[in-house]
């Protein structure tokens, strides 16, 4: 009988304690995307993550680096100090929506006009989860949440913040990529843009964001599935999902091929 | 090698810059605010050719939290700033007490409150010393009254900082950041912190644990272990590190207190009204957390009455009450909003308080 | 033959890895965990190809994918 092996093993940058995050959060998907790849970069002792506040707060007990917990909003400003006395390490900021788009703007906007050299994962799930339900900045036009409980309006509200367009702006920013923690196929692509912007802050080419749509069952008072659904046949619509930029790719001379 | 320092004719401002690179501070994130922007012009200047970091942050928000991811990272960093700015910073100095990470903030504070003026002020006595945002824990607050002693103190800050594991804040003012005076240059120190156990960063897996900075405990046990090895902190700063100065008369009929300027303006005070026939003696802190409450708690058991100058509508008296404990009347003389006293306002007061207190 | 082990104490009955398992090879048990979710299992060994969709779609990494 041939010999088995694990395709898949578990993780050496997670720490193996189980993630309390609610059945079917895909934080959980993103986490182990995103220590996948600090496993095949063979970075991890050398990596600092940035756990911010959010459902992710306790991101630094899930990867088994170097950590930091920030403040709501800073952890780009954390991780700009980090590198800047260790331009060798290898940081990232983990951030939901709230924290990037809504208290964190200026932070995350200036790290990549600065060409800040680290990478930031964001997880956008148009929705205030911890603090149970509220309305972000990237939640969608109409979408009911604890605090835009008629749907939100741009009369009242305005309009939901696409990240990647705006950062798209900035000269620093070197790797931009919205995906989603969808279908396989989608969580592939994630991977190989969390990858992507891995690999683009170890060539010191400046910041990387990869943007994952993600689920929030709870608060979108959906079942999983129907969540996943719903990312695939209404947010995307809002929030395309694509490459936006990869300046490594553009100097290998692979941006048109 | 000459052990004689290299002395200079310099402002406020650039000793505290300088001081901060003396004391090995290799990496400055900082917001331009007046009355203080000499001290980011200077360090942009001067660190990057000594292979140090100037980085000009979006706000004060950023850079204090800048701070927080350098200290994290085993450096000695620093900041400086204005009053408003410092109101900003606020909540990244909560986290690094938190964290217990050491950092060098410096305050050149101006009148206020809101927007206010660039004139001198010392109404941030209590975001200083009672402050640091939310949740216990303070910062340990020097207060210079030369550009000399600001040199000095911001330079000796990081040994602090690095000693007690806290955020040290060097207070001080719109006139002592502008004014120029002789200084005795230190000598710039390599940047050589004390062992960082608990610094993130590149590591041998063979040599250490991962480091985790962090100051969420959900499990109010462990939270309160925090506080309590923060306070043992405090009171070994007590112990080793509360100073202060006296001057003037062993025998005053008024005592004095003051701090910074207000301090300056008191030691001339001291001689004029010795000239108008009244006995003072100046007790002036050098750290007002830890406060010195000694020197206050032994002359209040021999004087009746004490004057406190401050430019402030009454901030430090309070340490200053606590002190003395309701043994000597405390009398205040406080400007605001960027207003001083004059030497002659303090003498007048103080003949005023001594006739009264000679029962005429 | 390829081999899915669940660890199925982590297992949160997201139904993730039961839609998009390309053989249908997955459903809920009948067992309740300690957190009160029925955990996944495999029903048809058979059928399985060891492709790993279901550890890769998994957010709480429990599922090992043997081949």
């Amino acid at each position: 009988m041939a010999e088995l092996t694990l395709v898949n093993p578990y993780p050496d940058a997670l720490t193996g304690v189980e993630m309390r995050y609610c059945p079917g959060c895909t934080h959980g998907t993103a986490h182990r995307l995103v220590a996948e790849v600090i496993d095949e970069l063979g970075v991890k002792d050398r990596t600092v993550a940035i756990a911010t506040v959010g459902c992710s707060v306790y991101a630094y007990e899930y990867f088994d680096t170097d950590a930091v917990q920030a403040s709501h909003g800073r952890g780009p400003a954390v991780a700009t100090g980090i590198k800047r006395v260790h331009p060798d390490s290898v940081v990232f900021t983990y951030q939901g929506d709230g924290d990037l788009a809504s208290i964190g703007m200026a932070e995350v906007v200036h790290a990549a006009a600065r060409a800040e050299n680290f990478t930031i994962i964001f997880i956008n799930n148009a929705v205030f989860g911890m603090t149970q339900g509220q309305m972000a900045p990237t939640t969608l036009l109409g979408q009911k949440t604890t605090t835009s409980p008629r749907g939100r309006t741009v009369a009242e509200a305005g309009h939901p913040i696409r990240i990647c367009e705006l950062l798209d702006t900035l000269d620093g920013a070197a790797f931009l990529a919205r995906e989603a923690l969808t279908t396989p196929a989608r969580i592939r692509s994630a991977k190989r843009s969390i990858r992507r912007a891995f690999e683009t802050q170890l060539a010191g080419a400046g910041f990387s964001l990869v943007e994952l749509l993600s689920i929030c069952p709870q608060w979108w008072g959906m079942d999983v599935l129907e969540a996943i659904d719903h990312v695939e046949d209404t947010m995307i619509e809002y929030y395309p999902v694509r490459v936006f930029r990869d300046r490594l790719g553009e100097e290998e001379g692979g941006g048109d091929a | 090698m000459s052990e004689q320092r290299q002395r200079v004719l310099i402002t406020g401002n650039e000793a505290t810059a300088e001081g901060g690179i003396a004391g090995g501070c290799r990496h400055f994130f900082g917001y331009p605010i007046t009355p203080q922007n000499k001290i980011p012009e200077y360090m942009s200047e001067h660190l990057p050719p000594i292979g140090g970091v100037y980085l000009q942050a979006e706000s004060e928000v950023a850079a204090i939290n800048m701070v927080y991811g350098a200290a994290a990272a085993g450096a000695r960093a620093m900041t400086t700033s204005s009053s408003p700015g410092i109101s900003l910073m606020q909540e990244g100095l909560s986290y690094m007490l938190g964290t217990e990470l050491p950092c060098v903030i410096v305050n050149m504070v101006r009148g206020g409150p809101g927007l206010g003026n660039v004139a001198a002020a010392q109404s941030d006595y209590w975001l200083a010393t009672r402050g640091a945002g939310h949740g216990d824990g303070r910062c340990i607050t020097l207060t210079p009254y030369s550009v000399q002693e600001l040199h000095e103190f911001t330079a000796g800050a990081f040994e602090i900082a690095d000693r007690y594991r806290n955020p040290v804040c060097v207070l001080a003012d719109a006139i002592l950041a502008s004014m120029m005076e002789p200084c005795e240059l230190l000598p710039r120190r390599e940047p050589s912190p004390p062992e960082r156990p608990w610094a993130v960063g590149p590591h041998d897996p063979a040599e250490r644990e991962r480091n985790i900075v962090n100051s969420l405990w959900v499990d109010h046990n462990l939270m309160e272990a925090v506080n309590l090895r923060i306070e043992e902190r405090y009171r070994q700063a007590a112990e080793e590190i509360t100073d202060w100065e006296e001057f003037g008369s062993d025998d005053p009929e008024v005592v004095l207190c003051a701090y910074g300027i207000s301090a300056r303006i008191c030691e001339s005070a001291v001689g004029q009204a010795a000239q108008a026939g009244v006995r003072t003696r100046l007790i002036r802190p050098k750290t007002v957390f830890p406060f010195p409450r000694a020197p206050y708690a032994r002359w209040a058991e021999r004087v009746e009455r004490m004057l406190v100058v401050e430019l402030s509508m009454g901030q430090f008296v309070e340490d200053v009450l606590l002190s003395v404990e309701g043994r000597c009347q405390v009398d205040l003389l406080g400007r605001a909003g960027g207003s001083m006293p004059t030497v002659a306002d303090v003498v007048e007061r103080v003949v005023a308080l001594a006739g009264k207190a000679g029962g005429h | 033959m390829p081999k899915v082990v669940i660890d199925a104490e982590r297992c949160k009955q997201c139904m993730l890895c039961v839609r998009y398992c390309p053989r249908a090879s997955l459903r809920l048990s009948d067992a309740t965990t300690s957190k009160g979710y029925h955990p996944v299992e495999q029903h048809d060994e058979e059928a399985c190809t060891g492709c790993a969709i279901c550890a890769l779609v998994c957010p709480s990494v429990c599922i090992e994918v043997y081949r």
